[in-house]
């Protein structure tokens, strides 16, 4: 039977009813660092514990992935279903800038300062029908239309 | 002890698939001792590097076995930088009076793939792909624009000018003007940088004979001296390629570290530098590259890059010989290459890309993965 795995153990809490992006904050500095550290970059200190990071963010900076990349890419996509991706920077408040896939790929639609959400979902499936997944940044939506 | 530079050669950048990249370097050494009016036996120590073609060291095979101490030196694009350094710190120190610096390349064609475990990132980084450099420079440049309101045009602008110092440069991989509306129109790789404001991984080889200072005339009647080599590494809070995270308050970056460094310990400032080469790995880089070595103020660069400053006639020469663009990056040899073009430029050999005005003070700098930077200061 096929499950949900998540793409590494302990980049994110998994499986969660809300699942988060883990870091790890340095008990010496304050600094937090994304994904989990054994130590602080900061200050070398290397008491450090793990914490759950917001879940929203302002998007810091962002690009178009417009060509498929080399391995170690590895996704279920070949040369002909290649699909542009967004990349970007979140801002997550009190913590770090987080790198991430977008879910948005029209530049049109990005722009710096936007809020986003931190959602995870399905990055590839394997051969045995387990679903890989992956953390990705997508636009918060806009609130409806009034009347 | 001062360190000059008395003898430079290099092997034409570009493609060439009759020479491997060893040779290619051997070939550029070769040059080198000629110009210096030395023999490979005379030099007592040697660095070297190439990311892709072998280890350095095995120019002894071409060149002959003299015994002598040569280092292999891997410090990615401030490979030869660091080449640089270290063959500095040998004579300056008094342990040689004479060596050799060696950097040569053969890479594949397209984006560079880097190993994310290699870095100390785990593999999924790579495996979304994130594991990209044109996406980090990419996302530098955009976060530039916004704040300092720089326009996709100048960037276009950037990569036209080194095309065009590249066809006056008989060494430079691509020899043929682009405007910058073609610039413009390329494909999008990485918004907003398009394909021809991208270099490429290339082929290449440089060489260069420093001696002691008080000797130089020995070799050459115009020896350019070392005013200053520095190496800096990034530190906690700079944005930089491969990263999964950054911190959220953030720091200069080793550009602006090494550069500082460089400037200090050679007893100059900007305004005293006659021609400069900027590590241009694409159009964006060039620009805030100029700021970041203290050639202008952030956002200055739009009316310096459209009024033309930059170009070989103009108050602030910048990568003369073509840069990364026009050359490709054999990353081995890619930051010597720079030293090359300084050395000409200051001994007034550059031909068509020659600086008007006796140029008497040169610098160069290389930025390269995962937060280096490298900076020399050259003078007449
Ligand atoms: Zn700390």
């Amino acid at each position: 039977m096929s499950k949900q795995v998540p793409i590494v153990e302990g980049l994110f809490t998994w499986p969660a009813e809300q699942p988060a992006l883990l870091g790890s904050r340095c008990n010496n500095c304050g600094v937090a660092a994304f994904p989990v550290a054994q130590s602080c970059m900061a200050c070398s200190g290397q008491d450090v514990s793990v914490e759950e990071l917001p879940g929203r963010g302002t998007l810091w900076t962002w690009t178009v992935q417009r060509f498929m990349p080399k391995p170690p890419y590895h996704s279920n996509e070949t040369p002909e279903t290649f699909q542009p991706y967004g990349v970007g920077y979140l801002e997550l408040p009190g913590g770090v800038r987080v790198e991430g896939r977008l879910t948005e790929n029209d530049p049109e639609k990005i722009r710096i300062g936007m809020e986003m959400d931190v959602v995870f979902d399905t990055w590839r499936t394997e051969d045995n029908g387990d679903e890989i997944i992956t953390f990705f940044f997508r636009p918060v939506s806009e609130p409806a239309q009034e009347g | 002890m001062d360190v000059a530079i008395v003898g430079i050669g290099i092997h034409p950048f570009g493609r060439t698939p009759s020479r491997t990249g060893l040779q290619q370097g051997a070939y550029a050494a070769r040059l080198a001792l000629q110009d210096a009016g030395v023999e490979w036996k005379d030099m007592q120590f040697a660095f070297g590097g190439s990311a892709s073609a072998g280890n350095a060291d095995a120019l002894g095979n071409e060149l002959g076995l003299t015994g002598i101490p040569f280092i292999n030196v891997a410090n990615g694009c401030a490979t030869g930088g660091s080449s640089l350094m270290a063959a500095y710190a040998a004579i300056k120190s008094g342990e040689h009076d004479i060596g050799l610096v060696a950097g040569f390349d053969k890479h594949d064609r397209g984006a560079f793939n880097a190993d994310p475990a290699a870095l100390g990132i785990g593999q999924w980084y790579g495996e979304v792909g994130l594991m990209m450099t044109t996406q980090f420079f990419a996302m530098k440049i955009q976060k530039y624009m916004h704040d300092y309101g720089i326009s996709a045009d100048t960037l276009a602008k950037v990569a036209e000018k080194a095309f065009s110092n590249g066809a006056l440069n008989p060494n430079a991989w691509r020899r043929e003007p682009v405007s910058a509306e073609q610039v413009a129109d390329s494909m999008m790789l990485n918004d907003p940088l398009t394909k021809f404001m991208f270099c490429s991984p290339a082929e290449g080889g440089v060489a260069l004979v420093l001696c002691r200072a008080d000797k130089a005339k020995n070799y050459c009647d115009s020896p350019v001296y070392l005013k200053s080599a520095v190496l800096r590494s990034r530190r906690f809070g700079s944005f930089e390629v491969f990263a999964p995270s950054q911190a959220l308050q953030q720091v200069d970056g080793p550009t602006v570290d090494a550069s500082k460094a460089a400037f200090e310990m050679a007893g100059v400032g900007p305004g005293d530098i006659d021609v400069a080469q900027l590590q241009d790995t694409e159009s964006g880089a060039e620009v805030m590259h100029m700021a970041e070595n203290g050639f202008c103020e952030h956002g200055e660069q739009e009316q310096l890059i459209q009024s033309g400053a930059t170009h070989i006639g103009g108050s602030m020469p910048i990568n003369t010989d073509g840069g990364c663009l026009a050359n490709g990056e054999p990353i081995g040899a890619s930051g010597l290459r720079q030293v090359y073009e300084n050395v000409l430029q200051l001994r007034g050999q550059a031909g068509d890309h020659q600086v008007p005005g006796d140029p008497r003070l040169g610098y160069t700098h290389v930025y390269g993965a995962p937060g280096i930077s490298a900076v020399t200061i050259l003078q007449r």
